[in-house]
């Protein structure tokens, strides 16, 4: 149930249009990536809001498909 | 999600253990025998920290497996709750950790030992 790291890319560039995105695959496998997103969207928003908001994005994949996605969001500075 | 009864058994048993403990992890396996990654990395701070908490093994039901995302709309588990409001999942725990902000947040609700 891999998902491709272009695809995640897209898909998190459509939620997050104005980011600056930058995604690893943590082990190559297609299944674990960490992805650093910083966004207006998420200035103000304590950190548990922020990446409700990154999961949003990801429609429900996120303990699906995708079973690790370490997260590191924030506001530009 | 801060009602104390709802239609669903679940989530009140999840809303009773958060109530009646003041530190509470849902995890995958126990805190002796974490049985995933992100699980051992929060019970390792936790300890580290000298946090007393409960955990609880979200693998014994599917039920409260999907309860707890639902009940918190979090997908992912390990979720760390504390005095009753969900606090975050590996990354957010971890990076608390790094930045000190854990320690004081915990000592500010009183729940860490001096």
């Amino acid at each position: 149930m891999p998902i491709a790291q272009t695809d995640l890319e897209t898909i998190l560039r459509e939620g997050f249009p104005d980011a600056e995105i930058v995604i690893e695959d943590l082990a190559g496998d297609g299944d674990h990536y960490k992805a650093r997103i910083v966004s207006a969207a998420f200035a103000g928003l304590p950190r548990v809001r922020q990446h409700q908001l990154v999961y949003a994005a990801l429609k429900g994949r996120m303990g699906g498909e995708l079973h690790a996605l370490a997260l590191e969001t924030s506001a530009p500075l | 999600m801060t009602e104390t009864t709802t239609a669903n058994p679940v989530h009140d048993f999840i809303a009773g253990a958060i109530a009646d403990h003041p530190v509470v992890l849902f995890m995958k396996g126990v805190p002796e025998q974490p049985q995933c990654g992100f699980s051992a990395q929060v019970v390792q701070i936790l300890d580290h920290l000298g946090a007393d908490f409960v955990g609880v093994n979200v693998l014994q039901s599917d039920a409260l497996r999907d309860g707890i995302k639902t009940y918190s709309d979090w997908p992912t588990i390990p979720q760390l709750y504390v005095k009753g409001e969900f606090v975050g999942g590996c990354d957010i725990i971890r990076e608390m950790f790094q930045a000190g902000e854990l320690k004081t947040f915990l000592a500010e609700q009183g729940v860490l030992e001096a």
